[in-house]
């Protein structure tokens, strides 16, 4: 056992350190560092300078434009990102429908998507939920009727984020109706421009425009969409949400977060003195950064344990879990922060998601939003609810 | 020992539940809230008619003479609908004040045209800095002449915006965060050096910012004895403390029916979600917090018409810090429990947390009061 790292890995940190201190766009920095929704623009911009560096899929085999590191260094670059406030990809292309396709998908499939996920040329999103079939996923009832070389797809998927942004969407469909739940869905790419499709807009409680419902009216989709064999889709969706759940656990945004808590505390202005004055408001941040550091090496065993090729089970929904208990514990308190201002919060459409016309300070817009935001933290991915189950029953054999 | 209410109770809570069923379907409010004022002039008026803006005052200045415990029955109805016309801004915290420490000419020129449903008021206490402290005041007040002149800026003072005269806290002598020293005034909203911005809050509701540039008034602006208002605030706003509490209650009473039912219609494989046993414990939890934060609500109000005493400061804070922690639970297991449903803008539910959250920070939060509770203890 040993927690030090290596002259190279330190190196490799310095270089990394630097290359971001370099690169991050200042307008990309700032909306993050504030909590607010990023624009597509920024995002894809940012998202492509880091792939002419090599580094927008650390995960990916070096074959497909991975980048060969180590799970040290891929620690470390995560690591560095949160500590320079820099926005991880949007996960639906790089950690979700990327690795399905390297992984399932056939020789045609994997050089024509995988160098536009990269490019971020297309971008993604992702058709599991449906409006009957939240955490009993396996329910779905989009349908996919094969006709010819398409399959008709026809239905409606749910809570879709950023889908106004999207150029492609993939799908869990139902391509077998008579025989158990699970073994009859496919795993189908699907491009947003295909007549039949048609968005609507959900606004959420932070009043900002994030979630979509996607409906399908007679879209037909070329059969090569297909992923895999039809009817196994669901092995693939599994290995997908496997995936999300660890990526979903936004350690060190959570530890960007705490550092910027601790600075407004240290700063803010409150009744003759400073927030950080205030023994309750400290305990509980320090409450938190205890949890975190726990959290943090409870994966670094994990990525120790992957290191040493011994497979995980459920331990990704443990991550899941504490992840996003400590992001909403985060936000929480950063609204806290605030005091009344918390009250002040307008969404970006109303007034670009800043204060500055008010007399509130000027980080104040942002916690509030993702406060709100984040409350789905705890539902989306499968339920937290949802996650205990599968770690009672698969590593606890409950 | 009661808790039941008297008939003139019942009616009064049967008369504002009606008014909230017939006005405040969840859609009703969603578009009310969406307007550029943010609530009714027409249920305003209604609300006159009824009584219910004279019903805080005392009889002597032309009020029917309800007490805590009447103005936590209608709170508490008004909550379950989330009630967004400016009652707790004009009547209980900016009437309450010129009732409570103005001159005979005051409350004669200003309270008989707030029962009415003329005169809308705010109250401006809070600064940037002063988080829940109410004697942080660092906005000043001058002599000049016959008169004041008011210059500091005030933060998120609800219903600022549309209230016509602005109660307003200003420091006439003393340092910051002194008792002694704190004035009140009463401003017109529109008096000149009046920087007013106002914005949509987080609970659907209106506030304001206000920034005061010299504004000059004149002696007659002065409420109460100069420099001695602390004690009248603190007194003002525990009452108006009491009256979140049960507004928190009945939001909690609304918010717990609906995912009640959400969990008995709701389907996930093949059952309702409410068959399971973590979904019922968590259930159950809410409900209970909710039960606690009733009797929280009932004792606060009854101790508050009993008289004003130390007792009866550690019992509003007793209730604040404990209905925060049940409002913090209570909303956002809500949101929890109706999943994606419950984080959308459209459906009710993430409404009632919204509220729930502000209540729970509105005057302090579950920190603040617990600590109040022990120095006062």
């Amino acid at each position: 056992m040993d927690l030090s790292f290596t002259d190279e890995e330190l190196a490799f940190q310095a270089e990394v350190r630097d290359f971001l201190e370099k690169n991050l766009p200042a307008d990309v920095k700032d909306r993050y560092e504030r909590g607010l929704h990023f624009t597509k623009e920024g995002q894809v911009r940012w998202q492509r300078i880091l792939n002419e560096k090599g580094w927008l899929a650390p995960g990916w085999p070096v074959e497909y434009g991975g980048t060969g590191w180590t799970a040290t260094q891929k620690y470390i670059f995560s690591q560095e990102l949160g500590r320079a406030s820099a926005p991880p990809p949007i996960p639906f292309g790089i950690n979700m429908v990327g690795p399905v396709i390297y992984t399932f998908g056939n020789q045609e499939q994997k050089d024509l998507y995988l160098p536009r996920i990269l490019n971020s040329d297309d971008w993604w999103c992702q058709g599991y939920s449906e409006p009957g079939s939240g955490s009993d996923l396996a329910s779905l009832q989009t349908k996919a009727v094969r006709d010819g070389d398409d399959y008709i797809v026809n239905g409606q998927k749910i809570w879709t984020s950023h889908a106004q942004h999207a150029d492609m969407i993939f799908c869990l469909v139902r391509t077998d109706s008579n025989v158990k739940q699970q073994e009859g869905i496919s795993f189908l790419l699907i491009d947003m421009k295909t007549p039949g499709i048609t968005l609507k807009p959900i606004i959420g409680l932070d009043t900002e425009h994030t979630l979509n419902e996607v409906f399908f009216d007679d879209v037909r989709v070329p059969v090569k969409n297909r992923i895999g064999e039809e009817n196994k889709g669901w092995t693939y969706a599994k290995f997908l949400l496997g995936n999300e759940r660890t990526s979903i656990a936004r350690i060190s945004q959570s530890k960007l977060k705490v550092k910027k808590l601790r600075d407004i505390a240290a700063s803010q202005r409150v009744s003759g003195g400073l927030l950080q004055d205030d023994a309750d408001f400290m305990r509980k941040l320090n409450q938190i950064d205890v949890d975190l550091m726990a959290l943090e090496y409870t994966e670094l065993r994990m990525l120790s344990r992957i290191q040493k090729g011994e497979p995980l089970t459920a331990e990704p929904s443990m991550l899941k879990i504490k992840g996003s208990d400590i992001q909403q514990a985060l936000t929480e308190l950063s609204v806290e922060a605030l005091g009344l201002y918390g009250a002040a919060y307008e969404s970006q459409e109303i007034r670009e998601g800043r204060n500055d016309q008010n007399f509130a300070p000027d980080y104040a817009n942002g916690p509030m939003a993702e406060h709100l935001y984040l409350r789905a933290a705890s539902i989306y991915g499968g339920s937290n609810e949802i996650q205990r189950n599968i770690i009672s029953k698969m590593v606890l054999g409950l | 020992m009661d808790f039941e209410l008297s008939e003139e109770q019942v009616l009064l809570k049967d008369s504002v539940d009606r008014f909230v069923q017939d006005n405040y379907s969840p859609d009703d409010r969603l578009k009310l809230s969406q307007t550029e004022l943010g609530f009714s002039r027409d249920h305003w008026k209604t609300m006159a008619e009824l009584g219910w803006l004279g019903m805080a005052f005392p009889e002597e200045v032309g009020g029917f003479g309800g007490g805590a415990v009447e103005t936590m029955i209608m709170m508490e109805s008004m909550g379950r609908g989330l009630v967004l016309e400016p009652f707790v801004s004009t009547v209980l915290l900016g009437g309450a004040l010129i009732a409570e420490a103005g001159s005979e000419e005051q409350i004669e020129s200003i309270i008989p045209s707030v029962i009415e449903g003329q005169t809308m008021l705010a109250f401006a206490y809070a600064e940037p800095q002063s988080r829940f402290n109410l004697n942080d005041v660092e906005t000043t007040a001058s002599k000049s002449g016959d008169g004041y002149v008011l210059n500091g800026t005030k933060s998120v003072v609800y219903h600022g915006g549309t209230a016509d005269k602005i109660v307003i806290s200003a420091r006439t002598s003393g340092e910051s965060r002194d008792a002694d020293g704190i004035s009140l005034f009463v401003v017109d909203r529109e008096a000149a050096g009046m920087d007013v911005r106002a914005y949509r809050t987080v609970d659907g509701q209106r506030a304001a910012d206000i920034r005061l540039e010299n504004v000059s008034v004149g002696a007659d602006a002065l409420l109460g004895a100069e420099g001695a208002a602390a004690p009248v605030i603190e007194k003002i706003t525990d009452r108006a403390i009491g009256a979140l509490c049960a507004e928190a209650v009945g939001a909690m009473a609304a918010a717990n029916d609906i995912t009640n039912e959400y969990l008995k219609t709701r389907k996930q494989f093949g059952i309702p979600i409410g068959k399971f046993q973590v979904l019922q414990h968590r259930m159950v939890d809410m409900y209970m917090e909710a039960e606690q934060s009733k009797s929280m609500s009932d004792m606060a109000a009854m101790k508050l018409d009993l008289g004003y005493e130390n007792d009866t400061k550690r019992a509003v804070s007793a209730a604040k810090s404990q209905i925060g922690k049940a409002c913090k639970f209570v909303g956002q297991q809500s949101v929890q429990l109706h999943g994606g449903m419950g984080m959308t803008d459209e459906y009710s539910i993430g409404h009632y947390f919204k509220r729930l959250s502000t209540i729970e920070m509105l005057f302090g939060n579950t920190d603040y009061h617990l600590n109040r509770f022990s120095a006062l203890s």
